[in-house]
């Protein structure tokens, strides 16, 4: 066990450098750069705001320093918000993008399993059909076309809910972003537990629990939902990165306070030190959802043994 | 469907002859089980109407897509001659939907070509040297699986700014990887087949053995993965659209346009309704094909 986490650990860490690599010299190759005013600076005033960021030393020089922060968690000053390190923008927005991530999970999975495992146990009958039909429309409609459907309906039609903003995380706001967040996630999730439970329903495990004469409720929930959820927790990776991406839509749509929404502008301001702070979190916290994936589905399923 | 293509004039002799006939079998029982999938050919009949409109609309439209009408500024569908109504700039809707439906279309398959090279190539030649090679190529599919890609394409569009040879490929550039992984897989299961030995004891090259036995024999689980990764290619672009990011006005996607009818909904619903429709229809059609042909060609796996 410690030996697989060490050896992740291992692959994790280049993985972390090419993250720095790739998206520094991506940055400084952009043209542009953030002190680009609508008034042209005099060239004395520039030479002294690059001397400040160290932006006047070769690239290679610059790089060196970048890291040799980062190793040390100094992620820089902001380059457009001034006297903000990108730790504090980081610390200041990730609530609202972690708030509505949570949030969005923690729904899916339930209501996901709830739908998958009814599916399941009425296979080829109309829930089935209903639930599978559901899912398939859920996949194939983009958040970014639920979204403003949603706000269209809700929000301007009926008034029901506010069209955006945080509002201090109030329920009202929260409930459509979540929804929309959510959506896609319930569809994969419900097909995933879906199809883990009919396979395990047909397992000879689970014949004897019914053969022992166990209830079907006692059956379905303590022997075969264990089983049929573990694809689940491999997914928890790949839906940890679509609801990242998700977040960038919602974030813009619902005019929302958090990081997707920085990411894209400070991208588009060349804000370099805030941009590489955010992908190196979004890139470390992918790596770190997938290893305890990885350590939950050895935890569950006895037959993977990590070496 | 059309049925397979095997090595013609098949100088390596009857091994190769023997799965030739046995894979012609296998393909027409995974077409008759696709024709018999409602879903599937629905999905088919639904994507035929769609190119045929995407090639051809333009050209029967009245108006052209960048068009600007002052007179039919906010025209609702079917006033002033628009059938599904005109944008602030008194644009036709219809005219401009079937462009971007064509966009689409079109970076849909080019960048899906773009990947399909890549994971092919990539694929066949870890799975089919192995070794160390393998270790390595997987190795760095691994690294760069675990990067946060939409990140990496949204940087790379700002970086040299979107124009739309870009898309193509940093979209196929991202979509590879998991192609890779299916080919890889395939390759090593192909490769201890007897056909395969039979082509190395007569002596032919790695590099012929790859592009002769072993990509041929590919097909079945990369054409399933291909129609698969159509859909999320326009989903891509569309996402990169929808942030500003994609196809750049006057020039339209179905990302440009729901992107453009979100903001404007309040005032005319009808630029959100139908692009997003047209995007829902056409993700549809090609999952559907997509299950339907991995049900046809491996019918044990969901």
């Amino acid at each position: 066990m410690l030996r697989f986490i060490g050896r992740r650990l291992l692959v994790a860490i280049p993985t972390l450098f090419l993250v720095v690599t790739l998206a520094f010299f991506m940055m400084r190759a952009a043209p542009g750069s953030p002190f680009d005013m609508d008034r042209k600076l005099s060239p004395e005033i520039e030479a002294n705001v690059m001397a400040k960021y160290g932006m006047d030393k070769p690239l290679g020089a610059q790089y060196a320093d970048y890291l040799t922060g980062v190793l040390h968690g100094d992620f820089g000053p902001s380059l457009k918000y001034k006297d903000k390190t990108v730790l504090q923008i980081l610390q200041e927005n990730y609530k609202v993008s972690l708030t509505l991530g949570l949030s969005a999970i923690t729904l899916a999975g339930a209501i996901g399993v709830t739908l998958g495992v009814l599916a399941a146990l009425k296979q080829n009958g109309w829930v089935d059909y209903g639930v599978m039909g559901v899912a398939i429309i859920g996949v194939c409609i983009p958040t970014f076309v639920t979204a403003p459907l949603l706000v269209l309906l809700f929000g301007s039609i009926l008034q029901w809910l506010p069209n955006g903003g945080w509002n201090d995380g109030a329920l009202a706001n929260l409930v459509l972003p979540i929804t929309v967040l959510a959506l896609p996630q319930i569809a994969i999730i419900s097909r995933l537990t879906r199809a883990g439970m009919i396979e395990v329903l047909q397992s000879n495990y689970v014949r004897t629990a019914r053969a022992k004469g166990l209830p079907a409720h006692r059956v379905v929930f303590k022997h075969a939902l264990r089983a049929a959820i573990l694809p689940l927790v491999s997914y928890l990776g790949p839906a940890c990165a679509g609801l990242l991406t998700g977040s960038l839509v919602v974030e813009k749509i619902f005019n929302l306070p958090g990081l997707g929404k920085f990411f894209v502008i400070s991208a588009l301001q060349r804000d370099y030190t805030v941009v590489m702070g955010m992908v190196i979190f979004y890139a470390a916290l992918i790596l770190f959802l997938n290893l305890v994936a990885d350590l939950l589905y050895a935890v569950l399923d006895p037959r993977v043994r990590l070496s | 469907m059309s049925t397979p293509i095997l090595a013609p004039g098949s100088r390596e002799g009857a091994a190769l002859m023997e799965t030739a006939v046995r894979g012609r079998s296998l393909w027409d029982d995974a077409r008759r089980r696709l024709l018999r999938n409602g879903g599937a050919v629905g999905g088919m009949i639904m994507l035929a109407l769609l190119v045929l409109v995407a090639v051809i609309g333009p050209h029967v439209v009245p108006f052209a897509y960048d068009q600007i009408n002052k007179n039919d500024v906010w025209a609702p569908p079917l006033t002033a001659g628009h059938l599904l109504g005109a944008d602030s700039l008194g644009r036709d809707l219809l005219a401009r939907l079937l462009m971007g439906l064509r966009v689409s279309l079109a970076i849909g398959l080019i960048a899906t070509l773009v990947s399909l090279v890549i994971g092919v190539a990539w694929g066949a030649v870890a799975g089919f040297v192995g070794g160390v090679v393998d270790e390595v190529m997987m190795r760095i599919v691994d690294v760069l699986y675990s990067l946060p890609f939409i990140f990496f394409v949204i940087l790379l569009m700002v970086t040299f700014g979107s124009n739309i040879i870009l898309i193509f490929i940093a979209i196929g550039a991202v979509e590879w990887l998991t192609m890779s992984r299916i080919v890889r897989g395939q390759t090593l299961s192909l490769k201890h087949k007897e056909f395969v030995e039979a082509a190395r004891a007569a002596g032919l090259t790695q590099g012929s053995i790859i592009a002769k036995h072993i990509v041929p024999n590919l097909l079945g689980p990369v054409v399933v993965y291909v129609t698969l990764t159509i859909p999320a290619v326009i989903l891509a672009e569309s996402f990169l659209s929808f942030l500003g990011l994609g196809v750049q006005p006057p020039m339209a996607s179905l990302g440009t346009l729901i992107a453009g009818g979100a903001q404007d909904m309040e005032l005319a619903w009808w630029l959100l309704v139908f692009p997003s429709l047209t995007m829902v229809v056409t993700l549809m059609s090609f999952n559907f094909i997509g299950d339907g042909l991995r049900d046809a060609i491996d019918p044990k796996d969901r």
